[in-house]
């Protein structure tokens, strides 16, 4: 059995999302190779780091204008035409892929099993349904199998490899459609889906001003990523890439500050598997407290100034 | 241009789903079923075609029990003019979905096809994409905004990291995000107006397609809990947890 993973990168670096879809690719058995599909130099450098990834046996590069933005149609030809070589493709469930792997599922003919939290057996995996309020475990009967990784529940496979890299055969760009532009949210804080630590605000925040007041400078005292629920994004506070929950961003960071949140399922679906998760709310009956291993009944006007204080006291 | 809107009939985002204690799949008996609420956004979005001038013709298709002509009723109810109900039972997988759908497409002819990213129950966000691939047309997830240009199309969509804009040519197929647009509630009128609008009643058979699942569900269970951890009196006290206790600082 041989397994295609097809790797997350921004045209320069790889994505963590990458490694952490590997570990899930790893525990299909079979060797893995690794696809990385994009335009201009960098995509190059990002196929070196693929090559030194730990349980990695070889690198297929594809560069060309056509993989540059992340068009669906091109990429899901590509991955089609490489197909007959592979029994499983395996990519990390991020936009890219979410929006990519249903066509390269459809034009197999094979039923994706879509944000796998487990690998039970090599055809047999668990996924959640409805927001995470259930675990179903699925065995596909499909030859080949194309799977998307929740990423947040994988560990990430470490460097230790040294595997060749070849160019991959091209495929004919279906000139469905173009790129336009792109508006990227530009920021030197850690990504959500990859950050260490989080500190995410809700509707209690009142404002975009009072994310920039009270939130921000927690999270770059921590050097954490900053996120929002859903009700904090629907109110304006936040731009919607922030946003953690099922609609949102699913994440798993070490500490998860929670401030002024209330914890509707939809946000802790999007954040319970966090290691340690803080939750400061002045409602003591606000729901989040029922998954935090520490809740701070405060006013967070008060308390979340005092905490990033705190927190420069101890040399943060 | 025809737009045609496939629905799908789910639990209630509302209802808390419990999982069947025999692991069988979560509790569907009396419980409310709506429609899913990203297929509301792509009905509201195809109607504001229409009354923009941009849209001849809003089509709603639903594949599901026949209580799914309720959810067709409900799209009617907000302003589109007919319906097709694909009568299926059991579980109809996002593959053998699209498979449908690519028949109703044939027949119907339209210039864009709008989907919800996924459905709330199954959370696959897979029927978009392969209606696209198996129609050999141009796709858009994830819409935050979309344009009609003649008959090609410019969509921007919410990706990791920010905002993308591609242009698709048409006939293309469109799935919505959930800031695409605000759905209107049906006003009484309507919805009376809605009961003499016109569903199709098709079955599977009638489009050849095989509906064998090809997963199989082996297990349905409740996720691993959560439980409460302690509450702190002040900052300095949690400072200290998360110091020695948790080591995460």
């Amino acid at each position: 059995m041989t397994t295609l993973l097809i790797a997350e990168h921004d045209h320069e670096t790889l994505k963590d999302s990458t490694n952490k879809a590997l570990t899930a690719a790893s525990q299909l058995g079979g060797d893995v190779h690794v696809l990385v599909a994009g335009g201009g130099q960098g995509t190059k450098a990002a196929a070196e780091a693929a090559a030194k990834l730990a349980g990695v046996s070889k690198v297929l590069v594809a560069e060309g204008p056509a993989y540059e933005h992340d068009l669906a149609e091109p990429l899901a030809a590509l991955i089609v035409a490489l197909a007959p070589g592979y029994d499983a493709f395996v990519a990390p469930a991020t936009s890219r892929f979410k929006n990519v792997m249903p066509r390269v599922a459809a034009l197999l003919d094979v039923m994706q099993v879509s944000e796998i939290i487990k690998v039970v057996a090599p055809d047999t995996y668990e996924r959640p349904i409805y927001a995470g309020n259930a675990i179903q475990t699925v065995k596909s009967k499909d030859a080949k199998k194309v799977i998307t990784v929740r990423t947040s529940t994988f560990a990430a496979a470490g460097e230790g490899g040294s595997a060749a890299i070849e160019n991959a055969a091209s495929a004919a760009d279906p000139g469905l459609s173009t790129f336009v532009g792109e508006e990227v949210a530009k920021s030197d804080r850690p990504e959500l889906t990859s950050a260490k630590i989080i500190v995410s605000g809700g509707r209690a925040m009142q404002s975009r001003e009072n994310f920039a007041k009270y939130i921000e400078p927690l999270a770059d005292k921590l050097g954490a990523g900053v996120g929002a629920s859903r009700a904090a994004v629907d109110a304006g506070y936040a731009p919607n890439d922030w946003q953690v929950g099922q609609t949102g961003k699913v994440v798993a960071p070490e500490l998860y500050v929670a401030v002024g949140i209330s914890g509707a399922i939809q946000h802790l679906a999007g954040m319970k598997d966090s290691k340690v998760i803080v939750a400061i709310n002045k409602d003591e009956d606000a729901p989040i407290f029922q998954v935090a291993d520490y809740g701070l009944v405060a006013d967070l006007y008060q308390a979340v100034p005092e905490l990033t204080e705190a927190l420069g006291k101890l040399g943060k | 241009m025809k737009v045609l809107v496939p629905v799908k009939r789910v639990v209630d985002y509302n209802v808390k789903v419990r999982v069947k204690s025999d692991g069988t799949g979560v509790e569907l008996a009396n419980v409310k079923m709506s429609m899913n609420p990203f297929d509301e956004i792509a009905v509201e979005e195809a109607l504001r075609l229409k009354e923009a001038g941009k849209a001849t013709e809003v089509v709603v298709v639903s594949i599901g029990p026949a209580q799914a002509s309720e959810t067709i009723r409900t799209g009617l109810a907000m302003g589109a003019d007919r319906g097709i109900l694909v009568k299926a039972e059991g579980n109809v997988e996002p593959l053998a979905v699209a498979k449908i759908l690519k028949a109703v497409v044939e027949a119907e002819q339209p210039g864009l096809v709008i989907l919800g990213k996924q459905a709330i129950d199954d959370d696959s966000n897979q029927t978009g994409q392969m209606l696209a691939a198996l129609l050999g047309w141009s796709q858009a997830t994830f819409a935050s905004k979309l344009e009609v240009e003649g008959s090609d199309f410019k969509v921007t969509r919410e990706v990791d990291g920010g905002l993308q804009t591609i242009k698709l040519k048409g006939p293309a197929i469109v799935t919505t995000d959930l800031r695409l647009n605000e759905p209107r509630y049906a006003s009484l009128p309507n919805i009376m107006k809605a009961k003499k609008k016109p569903i199709d009643d098709k079955s599977v058979a009638d489009y050849g397609v095989d509906v064998t699942p090809r997963l199989e569900v082996l297990k349905t269970a409740e996720p691993a809990g959560r439980k409460a951890g302690v509450k702190v009196k002040d900052v300095a006290e949690l400072v200290n947890k998360l110091k020695t206790e948790a080591g995460v600082l």
